[in-house]
């Protein structure tokens, strides 16, 4: 794998983590109750601390003395490499955690796959983020199935979400040249692959809470390539990267 | 202070139960929640524990105010870390105050129907990154000054909350600082924005330990059941005397020209706050009492439905539970 190819890798990694940990923390202090405040932040948290990894090892790939926080703070919406799914706005409590279980399910495999990778460093990161984000899958899960399977609204609501956001799963699994790259050099698995596995959890989980995945296997895509974003990020980003760029060069 | 202008209930019991329950707090013995307490005590402790628990729920609202546009992914990490502490301290707490018969609803109702209060000191706004360096140095270091000698307070479960809440909250008091030395060492811009952080935040970290002892008519009978452990101008003047010196290391100037070292009392004169002000916040009139009160009666409407959820799924689980048996 080319070193600009592993930093593509190491950027969607990254990204990933580091739009979904932003969009977790935009709950501060206002969840549906005191217990979810406190895990909502617990997400983000670690969320945040793996996109410090990753972007801290992407920059170190690409060796042109970019940190973590100057990938994170000063790229633009096109140089972001997440899935569409991530960058998605919260909506209710609801639809936080359906966007957080479908994205726990997918990553869950997919750090179990890294935790082989044939890169040390990937291997390493994989370990340590796996076994939070094993906690945040398990809590994903029981908000699903406890409010799939709850009252009459949390249902109609959860159901809601789920049609709204399946629509972003199927990127997750769409393999493009990098990833052939990651799977030649023993670096990361075949999305491909992951994808059947995927599907069998879910389905799993959606009949314990009662919902119906959509029968359309329509996939929006274009985060991972960086091709075409929604347009939900660049405002998520204004907020987020503000204050670097109003006082550039300042030490925070 | 986290608890300002709590009234002490007079008590009306048993002058031998009363006797023998004051001897008790005299000789420093821990209250526990199934002892006989005079109603006074249990009244204003669930006051003051509650209007305490309310504080670290609507003190996650100016700090979280800046969660999203912290400068680095450490930063917004150290953050929301302690956003989240305090979030805990609410629910530590809350359940100090539930030992006392009274349920986290009950009192989650009354901060939203506004009969309760919280600390004014939560309803100023928290204007630039800066800020977040004046509350964890300025508002956390005033809340450890009273909360310190409350791990000694006479009520068992009080107590032990406010052990693991200090430990917390000198950590943030450190953080807090930190980024005033940051700013205070960084660019002209960011000097700016600590003095005027600074300037914002001082008078009314001062009105945090509450009105002037002359004024504080509600103190005598707490401080005699050790629900209270200092007088409010005590703890203000310990407050002063120990961040003068702090921001004279940060090269900021403290926003009263009256601040002065006294050789005499060998402590620091100081001019008090604005007292009109802080009857005013406490009324309701602060700059951002509507918005915060709004905020927290939104996030309890918005989670509603969820509360609910979680409650019919566990009614589902537990009736199938049943049939299965
Ligand atoms: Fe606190
Ligand atoms: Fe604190």
């Amino acid at each position: 794998m080319t070193p600009q190819d592993l930093f593509q890798y190491l950027l969607r990694l990254g990204d990933n983590t580091l739009v979904l940990g932003h969009r977790t923390s935009e709950w501060c202090g206002t969840g549906p109750v005191l217990e979810e405040d406190i895990a909502l932040a617990n997400t983000a948290l670690d969320l945040i601390g793996q996109t410090q990894m990753w972007l801290g090892y992407a920059g170190e790939v690409e060796s042109e003395g970019r940190s973590a926080d100057d990938l994170a703070m000063l790229r633009d919406v096109w140089d972001f490499r997440n899935v569409l799914l991530v960058e998605q706005p919260n909506g209710d409590f609801g639809q936080t955690m359906m966007r957080q279980f479908l994205f726990d399910l997918w990553h869950d495999l997919m750090l179990a796959n890294l935790q082989k990778s044939a890169d040390p460093r990937i291997a390493e990161i994989a370990e340590k983020a796996s076994k939070e984000v094993r906690y945040h899958l398990e809590r994903s899960t029981d908000t699903v199935v406890g409010l799939g399977d709850g009252s009459p609204e949390s249902h109609r609501r959860m159901q809601a979400a789920l049609n709204l956001l399946w629509p972003y799963v199927g990127e997750l699994f769409v393999p493009d040249d990098i990833d052939a790259a990651a799977v030649a050099a023993g670096i990361g698995p075949d999305p491909a692959g992951i994808g059947a596995q995927y599907r069998n959890l879910a389905d799993e989980v959606m009949a314990r809470a009662t919902l119906a995945i959509p029968s359309d296997p329509f996939a929006h895509k274009g985060g991972k390539s960086g091709f075409r974003h929604t347009e939900h990020l660049g405002h998520m980003l204004t907020e987020m990267q503000w204050l670097q760029r109003a006082y550039p060069g300042a030490t925070w | 202070m986290y608890a300002q202008m709590i009234k002490s209930e007079a008590t009306k019991e048993d002058p031998e139960k009363l006797a023998a329950f004051q001897a008790r707090i005299d000789a420093d013995d821990k209250i526990e929640p199934k002892d006989w307490m005079p109603l006074g005590y249990r009244k204003t402790l669930v006051r003051q524990i509650g209007q305490h628990a309310h504080s670290e729920i609507v003190g996650q609202l100016p700090e979280g105010n800046w969660v999203t546009r912290a400068p680095t992914l450490e930063r917004k990490a150290i953050l929301l870390a302690k956003v989240q502490d305090e979030a805990g301290h609410g629910l530590y707490l809350y359940c100090a105050a539930e030992t006392l018969g009274v349920s986290r609803d009950e009192l989650t109702e009354d901060l939203l129907s506004g009969k309760m209060k919280y600390s004014s000191i939560f309803n100023y706004p928290t204007l630039t990154w800066a800020d977040m360096g004046a509350v964890g140095w300025l508002v956390d270091g005033a809340a450890i000054m009273n909360q310190v000698p409350l791990q000694r307070t006479s009520y068992g479960p009080y107590a032990r909350a406010m052990v693991r809440i200090c430990k917390e909250e000198s950590f943030h008091q450190r953080q807090g600082y930190d980024i005033m030395m940051k700013m205070a060492n960084g660019t002209s811009a960011q000097k700016r924005m600590a003095q005027d952080a600074l300037n914002r935040f001082w008078y009314p970290a001062l009105m945090m330990f509450g009105p002037s002892d002359k004024d504080s008519v509600h103190s005598e009978q707490s401080m005699a059941w050790k629900i209270k452990m200092n007088t409010n101008d005590e703890l203000r003047q310990k407050f002063v005397d120990q961040t003068v010196p702090q921001a004279e290391y940060l090269g900021l100037t403290v926003p009263d020209p009256a601040v002065k070292w006294n050789d005499k009392t060998k402590r620091y004169d100081f001019s008090e706050p604005d007292w009109d002000e802080f009857f005013d916040v406490i009324k309701g009139n602060g700059p951002c009492n509507t918005e915060r009160l709004a905020a927290r009666n939104r996030a309890w409407d918005d989670g509603a439905w969820v509360r609910d959820g979680f409650l019919a799924h566990a009614r589902k689980k537990a009736a199938r539970r049943m049939a299965a048996e």
